[in-house]
This record gives C-alpha cells, structure tokens and sequence, in this order.
C-alpha cells in the first residue's frame, strides 16, 4: 500500500501569497504619498471587481448566472445613502451595514429567482432588478428618476475622506478574495463544487443542494451590496439608472469570462484587464464596448477558460489552489 | 374602462409577436436568446433603411426583410450560437449578450441615439368605430392580427408538420433524433430562422406603431420574456395569452399612474410568478 498525501498548496501559491501581502501593505500606505486621482481610480476598479468576484462565486461556482446583480449593487448603495442622509449613521460605518441588508433582502427575493432555472433565471433576476430601479425612480424621498447626494460626508474633510473610502475599499477587496478562497477551500465550498459538476449526483450524495445555492445566493447579494454602497461613498451621487444599470453586471460578466470562470485568479485577471482597457480605449465610446462585446463572445466560443485558465493549463500556475491533490509520498510498502 | 381592456390585448398583441421568437427558441433547442429584443430593434433600424429604397412601398419591404432575416437567423445560428449548446447554460447567455451590447452599440454609431420611426403612409393614425363611441386604431388592430396569425401558424407548424415533428424530436431527445437521421444542427438552424421571421415583423410594426431607438432592447426582451413565463411553457397559444395578461396588467397600470404601467406589468409577472411558477397556460409537448 502506498502512502498518499493530500496537498493543496502548491509552490506558486506560497509565492503569490507573500507577493500579496506586499502588495497589500504598499497599498495601504497609499494615502501618504499618492496622488487622490489614483485612489479614486483604485477605489472605483475596487467596486467593479468586488462586485465580479462575487458574480463568479454565484455563476462560475454556484452555476446561477444571474443578469440581476445590479439590483444588489443598486440596493446596497441606496440604503448605505437613506442610512446616512435620512437616519444620519456616518457613511463609513453605513457601509458594511448597507451589505447586510442586501443580504436580508435577498433571502425573500431568492424564494422568486429560485422558481426559474438556466436562461430564465438569468432573466428573471434582471426583471426583479428593473422592478427595484423604477420603485426607486418614483421614491420622492431620494430625489425619484434624477437621484440625489450623499449629504451626510459634508462635515468630513476631504483628505480623511479619499483615505478612509481608499482603506475600505483595500480592505473589501482583500477580504473578497480571501473570504471566496476560504469558502471554497471549507467543507461547504467542497460541496458547493460537487453541485457545481453535477446537481443531483451531489445530492444523492447527501449534499443539501438548495440550502447551500441559498448560502452562495445570499453572500453573493451581500458582496453586491457592499460594492455599491462603497462605489456610492466614492461617487458622492446616486441616481436609479446609474445605480441599477445592467451595465455593472455585462461589466461583470466580461471580467470573469475574460479572466476565466469559475477560478479565483479569473476576475482579478479580468479586472486588470478591464482596467488597463478602460484607461487605453474607453475614449472610443461605442466601439470600445463594441470591441468588448465581440471579445467577451469570441473568448466564450474559442477560448473557454478564460486568460488565466489558458495559463494554468500551459504552466500549471495556481494562485489560490482550492482543488486536492493526492500525491505519493513513498511511505510504507 | 371597456376602452382600456381593448388597447390593453392590442399591445399584448405586439407583446406576443415580441415574444414568439423566444418561446420558439427556448422550445427548441433551451436556449435562452438574451439578445431578443436588440434583434427585434435591429430589424427595426433595418427596415427603416430598406424603406426608402423600394419608395416606401410595404409589401416590397416585407419582401427584401423577411428573406434578409431568414438568412441571418439561419446563419447566426448555425456558426455561431450552435457552439455554444449544451447543458451549462452560461455560454450561450454569454454570447447573446455580447451580441446584445455589438448591437446596440452598433446602432448607436450608425444610427445615433435618436429615436426614429418607420412611415406606414398615416396607416398608424387611421381608426375604425366600433360603436358606443369607441374606437381602436387600424395599426394595433392589424398587429393583433398579425400576432394572431403566426400564433396560428407556429402552433400549426408545431403540430401538423414534418417539420414541426423535426423541431419535436430534437427538443425531446436529442440524440435520439440523430440517431433517426435528424441533423440537429439544421434544425435548430431552421427554428431560429423562423424565429427571425417573427422578430423581423415585430421590429417593422414597433417602428410604425412607435418610435424605436438603439438602446430600447434590453426592455423589449424583458416584455417577451414576461409572456413566456406568465403563459407557461410549451404551447404558442400560451406565450400568446400571456402576452395578452401582461398588455392588460401594463395598461391597467398606465390607467392608474402613467409613471407605474411597466412597474405593474412586472409585478404582476412576479405574482404568477409565486402563485403559479409553471405559467397560466403550461402545456408541455407530447
């Protein structure tokens, strides 16, 4: 008999982790010698990939490709703006407050996306999006269609302010992605990849497959909710359009396609990506969305895994390894 | 009141033809064409610049349009959305949405962001009485017609044709079918090329009845894709009597609040939604 071993880290993995945490301390000393023009762009890049990696959790691991993200996104940046406009909480402190209430909205709103499958699920999430977008527009009490100001960061200076919103955004974004990778590498995220490749072999397997696409729902909504409520504190300005806008989810969804589905490294490759195109091409308007749409089709159909699935084949690089490998030891014969 | 019901099945005829494209799709082959209604705003656009080439004459623009949709139908298809089948459904959500942003930010660069309409010769402002001082408009009535045909047809086709028997097969059994010398790459071809026929009627009335811009899509799609589910799946007559119940619920609430008709439509989707997730009308194919 031989003796196997389970490993999960890989070579690569250990590097990248301490290249991160580098990475992660530069960063937050940010405040102190970078120009604010770059912390509003890390914060706005911040949102855009909180909100992808959590649209990966729900589609490229949950297997619910949702079009209706945006209405946490929407939902997570209003009530951080009726918490601190209309109950006068400070706007930081709104923030997290903001993404658990997201989640409790999402707990009733799951009993009807739950009804469609496939296709339709990712459709009927967007209806309940659009349902949250034109209730909004008629809610005199934050300005209706046209929107209204986060009043409530008045009194703050402005320096404390792009530092703070800067830090929460650091912080959102590695607890993205530590969160998801400690998720998927727990008992839960092992059964949540079993559902993932096969549904019911994962059930007959005693899997409790609905409680957990329920979890992955919910903390999908959560992380949603926690961008938008972070971009709003950025922005300074919330409208229904812009705060419900399918765009955040197309934006989304051609990060994690062209990053690769259904991997931790996918967003944050979609995300550099995203940004470096948005900074190069975004002058050229419709065709530079043009150019995105025809991108994202070509890599599904020729391209499957994505960037960072292409390298991991070819080099066999794994970041954040969640898979487990058996590997012989020698050991005892 | 009575008037209100009756432009209420007027546009729930519009919605039908809106949504005929989808069902026949979804019924087919379970893909769920995301890009429906930037489809159905392209072929608007494209009968707008077809129109003054043939004077204007409609019979001349039906006869360049429909074929022209056929062929594009067939050919997006086959090439491009047949690669992307198969039991994870995020490739082909994927692709049609890419499509859907290609499209409308294509319309965008040609057509600019103005809404334009399509002239029927002031056939969209003609009506006809139906006593009691009331009356309906030629053009919704025409569409209702419209919508009522190809209901008719698609069923017929569904039920009574080698075709239709084709487009059974494959939806049941895929590989069974081929096994029986069925090419279902043909044949889902051939449904989506009908289903462009319907979405190329739909854009050309919309353009009459209305105006279209290029970024009306996303909408358009919502409103098919309540029919489809509000009449459940499996029957064209459903997908048309939902249809009808979201054009009803969309001008009741128009009725009540010009600023909540779309909002009321919606809600009650998500109401059938929870009391009957299968549809009003669910009929699944035998």
């Amino acid at each position: 008999m031989t003796a196997a071993l389970v490993v999960r880290g890989t070579r690569t993995s250990q590097i990248a982790l301490w290249i991160g945490v580098a990475l992660v301390a530069i960063g937050a000393s940010m405040p102190w010698w970078a120009e604010s023009s770059w912390m509003r762009e890390f914060v706005e890049i911040a949102c855009y990939f909180v909100f992808a990696m959590m649209w990966n959790l729900l589609a490229g691991y949950g297997g619910m490709v949702s079009i209706g993200q945006q209405a946490f996104f929407g939902l997570g940046g209003y009530a951080m703006l009726m918490l601190g406009n209309l109950a006068s909480v400070n706007p930081f402190v709104a923030i997290p407050v903001a993404a658990c209430i997201t989640a409790i909205v999402a707990l009733p709103m799951s009993w009807l996306a739950f009804r469609l499958q496939g296709g339709y699920f990712a459709i009927g999430t967007w209806v309940i999006a659009e349902v949250f977008r034109l209730s909004f527009a008629n809610l005199s009490i934050v300005g209706g269609g046209s929107g209204t100001s986060l009043t409530a960061l008045r009194g703050i200076e402005r320096a404390t302010r792009e530092s703070l919103t800067f830090w929460i955004a650091l912080a959102c974004v590695v607890a993205a992605i530590a969160g998801v990778y400690v998720f998927l590498r727990s008992k839960l995220g092992l059964a949540l990849l079993a559902i993932r490749d096969n549904e019911v072999a994962a059930e007959s397997q005693g899997i409790d497959v609905k409680r957990i696409k329920l979890a992955v729902y919910v903390t999908a909504a959560f992380g949603a909710g926690l961008a938008g409520a972070l971009y709003f504190v950025g922005n300074l300005r919330i409208s229904p359009d812009a705060a419900f806008s399918v765009n955040w989810t197309a934006f989304a969804i051609f990060m994690v396609v062209i990053g690769g589905i259904g991997r931790i490294e996918g967003p944050i490759v979609g995300a550099l990506t995203f940004w470096a195109l948005n900074k190069f091409f975004s002058d050229y308007g419709s065709w530079y969305l043009m150019g995105l749409g025809l991108l994202a089709i070509g890599v599904t159909i020729c391209f499957k895994q994505g960037l960072w699935g292409w390298l991991q084949q070819r080099h066999g690089w794994s970041l954040f390894p969640t898979t487990r490998r058996l590997e012989d030891r020698g050991g005892a014969r | 009141m009575i008037d209100t019901l009756i432009q209420g099945l007027l546009l729930g005829g519009l919605y039908a033809l809106f949504a005929l494209g989808l069902s026949l799709m979804f019924g087919v082959m379970r893909l769920t064409n995301t890009a429906q209604g930037d489809f159905i705003v392209l072929s608007a656009f494209a009968a707008i610049a077809i129109a003054p080439l043939v004077a204007m004459q409609p019979v001349a623009v039906a006869a360049l349009l429909l074929p022209l949709a056929f062929g594009f139908g067939y050919a997006l298809q086959r090439w491009v959305l047949n690669g992307t089948l198969g039991r994870d459904p995020l490739p082909s959500l994927v692709v049609t949405f890419g499509l859907s942003i290609v499209i409308q930010n294509m319309l965008l660069e040609v057509f600019s962001a103005d809404p334009r309409s399509l002239d029927s010769g002031g056939f969209n402002t003609r009506s006809i009485g139906i006593g009691d001082g009331l009356a309906v408009g030629a053009l919704p009535l025409a569409i209702f017609g419209v919508a009522l045909l190809c209901t008719l047809a698609l069923q017929s086709l569904f039920d009574h044709t080698k075709v239709g028997r084709a487009f059974r097969a494959v939806s049941d059994d895929r590989e069974i079918a081929e096994l029986m010398g069925l090419d279902a790459h043909k044949v889902y071809a051939l449904a989506t090329a009908l289903a462009f026929i319907v979405i190329a009627l739909a854009g050309s009335l919309q353009a009459m009845r209305t105006t279209v811009a290029p970024s009306d899509g996303p909408l358009l799609l919502l409103f098919a894709f309540e029919a489809v589910i509000i009449g459940g799946m499996g029957s064209f007559w459903g997908t048309f009597a939902g249809a009808m119940v979201l054009g009803l619920a969309q001008q009741i609430g128009f009725r009540l609040d010009p600023g909540w008709g779309i909002w009321f439509g919606h809600l009650v989707f998500l109401a059938v939604l929870v009391v009957r997730p299968q549809g009003l009308f669910p009929r699944t194919r035998t």
